[in-house]
């Protein structure tokens, strides 16, 4: 289960999107995030979701691939929209018992809901498997850069990140190492109520600590082993450049979004 | 000219207690002389414990000697100016090859190293072409690290150490966590380097079998230099290897036993063809 996490991993594939420039694609994200929020209305979902597809569809990841991730995230669904079903109060109530009830508005608020996580992780990890770590940094970094100026140190933000994305894969493999470790000696992760399950934890995280902080000082070493002290004087493997295809991106997104707009103006509806 | 050259050098680990006060002291390295000539191919041999990593470390300017003396390609590395320069002469590959991949795509690792000494991006990319070439990682250039193997990800260490050009590379114990396969890619590709780029070689290991192909080979115990030679001058000496707890090559075990028992066998013989020929000629 916990392989199943494609957040944060990179699928490598010779696409469109592998190629765009990570600064659009940080920024299509952010654009779309928006649009997914203040969307009103079928026509918005449509468009949002033809958009969706068509993202998927030209950045050849397999799209079992990117369903497998929506796995993580089943609860936290179930449990967003759970809420929204029972508690939303509203005009038409279909039923009622106590505190709990269910409406009209509510019915909606929870499908919305749904929708909206499911295409947040869905675009999300679609931006993440299509751009290495590193490319994500590079571009945080450069679009971020403006922050230098009130003494964010932007560079190490960047460069923490994109190491911890990078040891994300290790660390779910040495807990799993650690896991089946700790049930080879009797430890019991399935059994008992939650707070004994958060209890019957600490075999497993206490060893995964220790070793991340070791693995922490040894890279640190072997970083400096490899002459890194920071930004300044670093030059790129891969310097950022807009190309041609870059400038379409963004027009495609603004186009994306001048339309998820428009249909919340003009087609509003149903809810 | 010698590219390494320590003098008299010691290294101290102080531990203290909260107050600051000295609890202990931890003596890792103990007036120890080295010499190191560019373009030799050097092993230095012995127990964990033994201070062999801490010397690596000196050698990368990682840690700065107590007493004594260390130069690396005539730098002095206890200067605080020339850190960056001692690092980039005298690259390191370390133990555990997970934690010394930086990025996620085996060139940008590679690229890692130039990206942080000012290399312009086009020589940065000619680098990294041509190191992974000489570790012969060309085609694995656009992989997660993660999928590869032990030996495959150290010699992505390895590129990215030769993609700084030094003049010298430290291997501290880069076989101690693969399997058979990857340890004889590790030292081969080592080996290479040495061969083809002139680049010199520190080999810290404790398997005895890494030892064999090294033009000298130095013998670490509790801090000090207990034996120096060529191979050959080292394991024909097996009773004082034995004394010291360490094994020596199958071989040459054989080799010891059976002079023991009066076949007349030359002393230091380290490998199995040596064995083999040494026999035939007893026969006749």
């Amino acid at each position: 289960m916990i392989r199943d996490i494609t957040i944060g991993q990179y699928y490598p594939a010779d696409s469109a999107i592998h190629k765009l420039d990570p600064r659009v694609k940080l920024f299509a994200t952010l654009l779309y995030i928006v649009a997914l929020f203040c969307f009103k209305g079928i026509a918005g979902l449509v468009i949002i979701t033809l958009f969706l597809l068509g993202a998927i569809k030209l950045s050849k990841v397999p799209f079992s691939f990117m369903v497998k991730g929506l796995k993580s995230i089943v609860i936290l669904v179930l449990f967003t929209s759970l809420f929204n079903l029972l508690f939303t109060p509203g005009d038409v109530v279909l039923w009622k018992y106590g505190v709990f009830q269910i409406s009209d508005t509510g019915i909606t608020n929870a499908v919305l809901m749904t929708i909206r996580l499911i295409y947040l992780i869905l675009g999300t990890s679609l931006m993440t498997l299509t751009t290495t770590p590193n490319q994500l940094t590079d571009g945080l970094e450069k679009s971020l850069s403006f922050l230098n100026k009130i003494h964010v140190p932007v560079h190490a933000i960047a460069m923490m990140m994109s190491i911890a994305l990078r040891f994300i894969p290790i660390l779910i493999e040495e807990t799993d190492k650690i896991m089946k470790a700790q049930m080879a000696r009797g430890a019991d992760f399935e059994h008992g109520n939650l707070i004994q399950k958060a209890k019957n934890m600490i075999p497993l995280l206490i060893p995964l600590f220790v070793s991340a902080f070791r693995r922490a000082d040894d890279l640190a070493m072997a970083m400096e082993a490899r002459c890194y002290n920071g930004g300044s004087g670093r030059t790129k493997m891969k310097p950022l450049t807009y190309t041609k295809q870059d400038g379409i991106a963004y027009l495609i997104m603004f186009l994306f979004f001048a339309m998820v707009i428009v249909a919340r103006i003009f087609v509003p509806f149903p809810q | 000219m010698s590219i390494i050259k320590a003098k008299q050098l010691v290294h101290e680990f102080i531990r203290r207690d909260e107050e600051g006060n000295v609890e202990s002291i931890t003596t890792a390295l103990d007036h120890v002389d080295l010499k190191v000539k560019q373009g030799q191919f050097i092993a230095i041999l012995g127990h964990n414990g033994s201070g062999k990593s801490t010397l690596a470390k000196h050698i990368n300017a990682l840690l700065a000697p107590s007493e004594g003396s260390l130069w690396v390609d005539g730098m002095d590395v206890s200067e605080e100016e020339n850190v960056l320069s001692v690092r980039q002469s005298a690259g390191m590959v370390f133990q555990n090859p997970d934690n010394q991949i930086i990025a996620s795509v085996v060139e940008e690792d590679v690229g890692f190293g130039p990206e942080n000494i000012g290399v312009p991006t086009d020589e940065i990319w000619e680098r990294v072409n041509y190191s992974l070439k000489s570790v012969g990682m060309t085609k694995y250039r656009n992989h997660s690290p993660n999928k590869l193997s032990g030996g495959q990800k150290q010699r992505v260490a390895i590129a990215g150490v030769v993609a700084m050009e030094p003049k010298c590379i430290v291997f501290d114990e880069p076989t101690a966590m693969l399997d058979p396969n990857g340890r004889k890619e590790v030292i081969a590709t080592a080996h290479e380097l040495n061969r083809k780029k002139g680049v010199t070689i520190l080999l810290i290991t404790h398997y005895m079998e890494e030892v064999v192909d090294a033009d000298y080979v130095y013998v670490m115990e509790k801090g000090n230099i207990i034996m120096e030679g060529t191979p050959r001058e080292i394991f024909s000496r097996v009773a004082e290897l034995k004394q010291h707890r360490l094994d020596v090559p199958q071989a040459t075990l054989v080799a010891e036993e059976l002079r023991k028992k009066g076949v007349r066998i030359p002393a230091g013989i380290l490998t199995r063809e040596e064995l083999v020929e040494a026999i035939l000629k007893v026969k006749k």
